[in-house]
């Protein structure tokens, strides 16, 4: 059992700036993320696209605001907990015992949800009953391509990973690459990688086509694709692998007992504490009046969820509001006095 | 000012007045019309305000997709060829009368 001041679930700027502001007050916190890196939906869904709209940076991009956000913390010594997913959050006397998936548990009096838009999660193909096939034969990701050796294998997506896991597992497996549209997104030179290895009939390249059945006996056997017009082909497959990108599930965040607006968390903005004592909801997941989906209003709700932390954490001491500029105190923590 | 009519995979429909300069998701989110999630909240980086126009005059009519519109529709629940991201749609008195039917779900 891990004892801290606060748990900060989600690892994206919302959830850094916030470890910050708690680091500043001298309050310990661990974060947890289900992604393998820090950054949330900037470093996943926009590590190049600039940013023009954080106060007093004109431009970045989601990597180098993440990366100035964990140079920021840095003196703070935060553990990540990556590649982890809390699944429970369950109330012990005046504080939350916080379950991950990989069973770590934390002893807390603070719950910070700073998770975006849910956890990322590979999406799946849109097909009944195929989740006996999941996991075995139907497959988001690759975690031993030797199991792929000598056998066929079918790949669906457009995108990078689907391109890269065609090219690799057509060294030694028979490969079938089906995709919606003409176009692949991936890199050009993947793409044109592709392309040849098709001229040299070493990958079955299939356009215009998707997912409509899959069939076997307690074992995968083939899968039907269909295209727009209702053209089906049969292929004979031992397995299946579909790249369609991440999707972003609030996953188990909705039986937590907490008040829900669509996937929001409505909150206080006075220190954005949500209907349970000791959770706070900040970033894109919280809402109130007015709410911004900025990454700068989530800098500010972290800023004072902070502060709402340090009444549970402290609750015999008070907090004296203090310059980073000025404070004694503050700088020790940050390793700068002089 | 454009009337919009929304159409849920269920058959239900909603048709409403939106303001020029809003885009066709908005309409949807603002006036809590279900079938639309618009997850990140327009910046096209995922496909959950995913929507089929179905009349192919008007699919022709609508301004051409930008790069990057079909690289998220590829990871939309069952995109088809007249697929759209209602968060690129800008409405404008030209999308007067467009009708959107919304897919079984967003993904």
């Amino acid at each position: 059992m891990i004892n801290t001041d606060a748990v900060v679930i989600g690892a994206g700027p919302t959830g850094l700036f916030c470890a910050h502001q708690l680091g500043i007050i001298g309050l310990k916190c661990e974060i947890i993320d289900n992604l393998d890196k820090i950054g949330g939906q900037c470093i996943e869904l926009y590590p190049d696209k600039p940013i023009y709209d954080i106060p007093a940076i004109p431009e970045c991009t989601g990597e180098e605001l993440t990366k100035n956000l964990i140079e920021q913390i840095k003196p703070f010594s935060i553990n990540f907990h990556l590649k982890d997913r809390v699944q429970e959050i369950k109330n012990e006397k005046e504080k939350w015992i916080v379950k991950t998936l990989n069973g770590k548990e934390f002893l807390t009096p603070n719950v910070v949800i700073a998770g975006g838009v849910g956890s990322f999660e590979p999406r799946k193909f849109p097909i009944k009953n195929i989740e006996k096939y999941e996991g075995k034969s139907i497959l988001y990701s690759v975690k031993d391509k030797t199991i792929f050796k000598d056998k066929s294998v079918v790949i669906f997506g457009g995108g990078d990973s689907a391109l890269d896991w065609a090219i690799e597992l057509s060294k030694n497996s028979k490969v079938t690459l089906v995709h919606r549209r003409d176009e692949f997104r991936g890199m050009a030179s993947s793409v044109a990688k592709v392309d040849e290895l098709k001229n040299q009939n070493k990958i079955d390249v299939i356009t215009k086509f998707s997912i409509k059945d899959v069939k076997g006996n307690g074992t995968l056997t083939s899968i039907e694709i269909a295209d727009e017009q209702g053209n089906t082909k049969n292929i004979k497959t031992d397995y299946v692998l579909g790249f369609f990108g991440l999707i972003m599930q609030l996953g188990p965040i909705l039986e937590w007992g907490l008040n829900l607006d669509k996937k929001t968390i409505p909150v206080n903005t006075e220190n954005f504490e949500t209907n349970k004592k000791g959770i706070f909801a900040i970033g894109d997941i919280c809402t109130y009046p007015g709410k911004l989906k900025l990454i700068l209003s989530g800098f500010h709700e972290g800023a004072l969820a902070a502060r709402g932390c340090f009444k549970y954490a402290r609750p015999d001491e008070k907090l004296r509001f203090e310059f980073t500029t000025t404070s004694k105190a503050v700088q020790e923590r940050l390793g700068v006095k002089k | 000012m454009a009337k919009i009519k929304y159409i849920e995979h269920n058959g239900k429909e909603h048709e409403i007045e939106v303001a020029n300069g809003l885009t066709v998701m908005e309409g949807a989110i603002q006036n809590g019309i279900p079938g639309i999630d618009a997850d990140c909240g327009g910046s096209m980086a995922c496909a959950t305000c995913h929507v089929y126009v179905k009349d192919e005059n008007w699919f022709s009519k609508l301004p051409q997709k930008e790069t990057g519109e079909d690289d998220m529709l590829d990871q939309a629940y069952e995109p088809k060829s007249n697929s759209r991201l209602s968060c690129q749609l800008i409405v404008s008195d030209e999308l007067d009368g467009l009708t959107v039917h919304m897919p079984e779900k967003q993904i």
